[in-house]
């Protein structure tokens, strides 16, 4: 009860400001001491100090820090504190896309369908998640826009949440599109590899045209037909939209690279099971890989080859590697395990770190807002309760713009990092995703 | 790398696999002796001694442990050398080697054999028919650490089949197998429903599985009659494998594995089981949480779901919370329908330990907690002299995500040296 009022009350203090962003704005100053402060844009910090005020950081080094007078003191003997983590992978949210009338939906907002009351983002706050990509399913070529959200305090419509001002106007979010088998099936979805490139190339083909003709057209009168899905698509031609491609083998991995070079698009390879592989293309291509993390190979032929090396091949070969959850694939309270287990497979510290925070902000084009503990950025962090990769350490607090989201030592937020009845409750449509995913069906 | 290696080249190991049996027999490979030095040895049996050595025998026998200090290794004898040494890791509860890595359910490769859904109720299944020792996902499980693998049908019938208890090693299921037949794999709730017609719901599930039961009785009481001779003898009853297995199961021989997650059917298993008094092991009871005292007084063990699978009621304290009740309990790596297709039992066990368990009571769960409850804890699950030479070699604190496993012995054999 307590718990809803508070949610209320912060709800009418985001309700009062303009914009989306930083929502949860306070003037008074926090001041955060003792921790070993890893900063991320540089070497961690012994005895750090982490200054924050009006939902950014202000100051971040050395005990030489002064913060300013009235800041409220926290003490952080003892922990270990980290930028919040980006996973720019994730289902959190009970969030769907396109349906089977077509294998392309570059106009379907997964933003329009996302539950923001789902208890699956309380494992993401669990797990020190603040920042999160939400993306429809794979079962299609494109099946739609996903949304960048930060998992602030409060919050009534997604539109608390977002990073772009407006979803009328801004483009807030990545496309989300995919090759390999999930999405072969009858028509009018395609049956071959081949004829899956050939659709996508028709398509931005359509959409090269359209963005020439809605130039040629731009001060007639009456002005040119929109087209939501050219539309979208037009904003992915002109770099604003980023796409998020599911893709594992290597053939499938080389598709992505030959229709990034064709349509000159911004494009992040999502899972990139057999990446590994490819590493030296990948990187000649500067595309970035953002790594679902599976503990063995298999559940589907095109995962067979899986490598726990991957992430130690990728950041040899230069390519920029994140971790996500691809949330329920692996759990959200799990992401920092992905990092910890690369490093057991050769992979840097300092790689594997940026893995989880820096490294999927740039995916998302977000790098100037989070991603690390600089002055000027988001004041987005974890309290952690010891070493980042050992399996003992617990998340103790996660804070997004300057505000508490998830307290262990609150028992009301303690049972979502550990589990148990009645703590995650699932909705129809997720028992059926479920239960399909348990029976081998995939998405 | 391990885990790379293609499908097709599977295919082709198998097929030269089988020519070398053919030639050579059955007889397992002649192992050498070895010993190992470890910094720490967890005995499991015993508490952790420092700077130890376990030397083990050319029978695949455990035939010396005791201080590096007081140590006579034999001249000639290799030995190894690991920061920490435990027995080999035991699961529980798996479908690996029955269910591949490809995942496959049709087609000309298909490599789903741990569930027929031609009948909801099909205790005649031999895990022995099925089990394939080349399984991408066998050396995948042994390279961290597992040597005792309880494996067969799946999860998603009233009764799915038999299970077996197998050694990660061997060419094929006669080398690798332990035991050959230890529990039947039974399933309550709604999850059977979508595999079949009938049972539809919970209730009608458990009415059939009480059916069959009785039905087995039946048999049973038949067959003794007939045997018993005399006058009033009946003839005896034909042959009915699906019979036979489930008196096995009445008269103690086989236990009863049966898959209950939420409270009602967890309780429904324990009602099933004072009405028939077989040997019931809980299998995933992602809510024992809510039932510990009806569990203890059944004198049930647990062989709780993997802590970190999709269970959405299921709790990473869930083992912390049984083993502060005194319940038996073992921690397995089950089923998966989808990535990973198995789980690692070191990995699970890693979250069992951090969430209240904590190390030494996870290390049990999964070598002689695991062990007792399969009934194998007379061969493995412990460092002791006279059991089965499976030793881990790890290069840190095992539950660590960072430590390596830097070798895995069976029986005496070497079977990895490379840290992975």
């Amino acid at each position: 009860m307590q718990q809803r009022t508070i949610r209320l009350l912060s709800f009418l203090i985001v309700a009062a400001l303009p914009g989306a962003a930083p929502a949860a704005a306070q003037d008074e100053a926090h001041v955060f001491r003792g921790a070993t402060v890893i900063p991320i844009a540089g070497p961690p910090i012994e005895s750090g100090v982490l200054v924050v005020q009006g939902g950014s950081i202000t100051a971040v080094g050395g005990p030489e820090i002064v913060a300013p007078q009235g800041a409220v003191e926290h003490d952080l003997t003892g922990r270990v504190l980290l930028p919040g983590l980006v996973d720019s992978h994730s289902h959190v949210g009970s969030v769907s896309g396109g349906d089977r009338s077509s294998p392309l939906h570059p106009d379907v907002r997964g933003l329009d369908s996302i539950d923001i009351a789902s208890d699956s983002f309380w494992r993401a706050r669990a797990g020190g998640i603040t920042t999160v990509n939400v993306m429809p399913g794979s079962g299609h070529l494109m099946s739609g826009q996903t949304v960048y959200l930060k998992l602030r305090d409060g919050g009534r419509t997604i539109e608390d949440w977002l990073f772009c001002g407006d979803p009328l106007t801004d483009v807030c979010g990545g496309m989300k599109m995919a090759n390999g088998t999930n999405s072969l099936r009858d028509p009018p979805f395609p049956g071959t590899r081949a004829r899956s490139a050939a659709l996508v190339r028709g398509l931005y083909h359509e959409a090269q045209a359209y963005v020439e003709r809605q130039a040629a057209r731009a001060d007639a009168d009456p002005p040119a037909a929109r087209d939501l899905r050219l539309e979208a698509l037009a904003e992915v031609l002109a770099g604003e939209r980023i796409v998020q491609h599911h893709t594992h083998r290597h053939n499938d991995i080389a598709t992505v690279l030959r229709l990034q070079e064709e349509f000159g698009f911004r494009v992040v390879i999502q899972h990139g099971t057999e990446s590994w592989k490819l590493a030296d293309e990948i990187a000649a291509a500067g595309v970035p890989v953002s790594i679902t993390f599976i503990d063995a190979p298999g559940g589907k032929e095109e995962t067979l080859d899986w490598s726990l090396e991957i992430g130690a091949i990728l950041e040899r070969a230069g390519v920029d590697v994140a971790f996500n959850t691809d949330d329920f694939i692996t759990d959200s309270r799990l992401l920092l395990r992905a990092a910890a287990i690369s490093v057991r497979n050769g992979m840097s510290r300092e790689a594997a770190l940026e893995a989880l925070t820096l490294a999927p902000a740039r995916m998302l084009g977000l790098e100037h807002r989070v991603g690390s503990l600089e002055a000027g950025k988001d004041a987005d962090f974890v309290v952690l309760s010891g070493d980042p990769f050992s399996v003992y350490t617990t998340v103790e607090q996660t804070w997004v713009e300057g505000r508490l989201i998830y307290d262990r030592s609150n028992p009301e937020h303690r049972r979502y990092a550990v589990g148990g009845h009645d703590v995650y409750r699932t909705t129809a449509e997720e028992e059926e995703a479920l239960r399909r995913l348990l029976e081998g069906e995939g998405r | 790398m391990n885990g790379r290696a293609s499908h097709r080249r599977r295919i082709a190991l198998h097929r030269i696999t089988l020519a070398v049996v053919l030639v050579a027999g059955a007889a397992a490979p002649a192992a050498a002796q070895v010993a190992v030095r470890a910094g720490t040895l967890h005995t499991v049996s015993g508490p952790p001694m420092e700077d130890a050595v376990v030397i083990a025998g050319a029978d695949g026998r455990i035939e010396w442990v005791g201080p590096a200090s007081e140590a006579d290794i034999p001249a000639g004898v290799e030995v190894l050398e690991a920061v920490v040494v435990t027995p080999g890791l035991v699961d529980a509860h798996s479908v690996v080697g029955l269910s591949g890595a490809l995942n496959s359910d049709a087609g000309q490769v298909r490599d789903q054999d741990q569930l027929d859904r031609t009948a909801p109720i099909q205790p005649e299944l031999r895990a022995v028919d099925a089990y394939d020792a080349t399984e991408t996902l066998v050396e995948w499980v042994r390279s961290y650490g597992v040597t005792t693998l309880h494996t067969g049908h799946g999860p998603g019938a009233l009764i799915s089949g038999q299970t077996m208890i197998v050694k990660t090693r061997g060419r094929n299921v006669e080398e690798a197998t332990v035991a050959p037949a230890r529990m039947l794999a039974a399933t309550l709730g709604r999850a059977v429903a979508s595999n079949f017609e009938s049972p539809g719901t919970s209730s009608k599930g458990v009415a059939m599985l009480r059916a069959a039961l009785i039905d087995a009785q039946a048999y049973r009481d038949r067959a003794q009659r007939a045997a018993g001779g005399g006058a009033d003898a009946p003839e005896p009853p034909a042959r009915d494998l699906a019979q036979e297995a489930l008196v096995r199961a009445l008269e103690r021989e086989l236990s009863l594995l049966v898959t209950a997650n939420t409270a009602t059917e967890i309780a429904a298993a324990l009602r099933l089981q004072r009405e028939f008094g077989f040997d019931l092991v809980l299998d995933g009871a992602a809510e024992a949480y809510l039932l510990l005292d009806e569990i203890r007084a059944a004198g049930v063990p647990v062989v709780v779901h993997p802590p970190m699978s999709r269970v959405r009621t299921g709790s990473f304290e869930t083992a912390a919370r049984l083993d502060e009740a005194g319940i038996p309990f073992a921690i397995q790596t089950g089923f998966e329908g989808y990535v990973p297709k198995t789980r690692v039992l070191l990995w699970e066990a890693a979250i069992a330990a951090a969430n209240g368990l904590g190390r030494e009571r996870a290390l049990e769960a999964v070598t002689l907690g695991a062990a007792r409850i399969l009934g194998v804890d007379g061969r493995v699950g412990s460092v002791e002299v006279g059991k089965d030479a499976d030793l881990v070699l790890f290069d840190g604190d095992p539950f660590e995500y960072t430590t390596h496993v830097c070798g895995v012995v069976i029986e005496s054999e070497v079977l990895s040296r490379e840290c992975r």
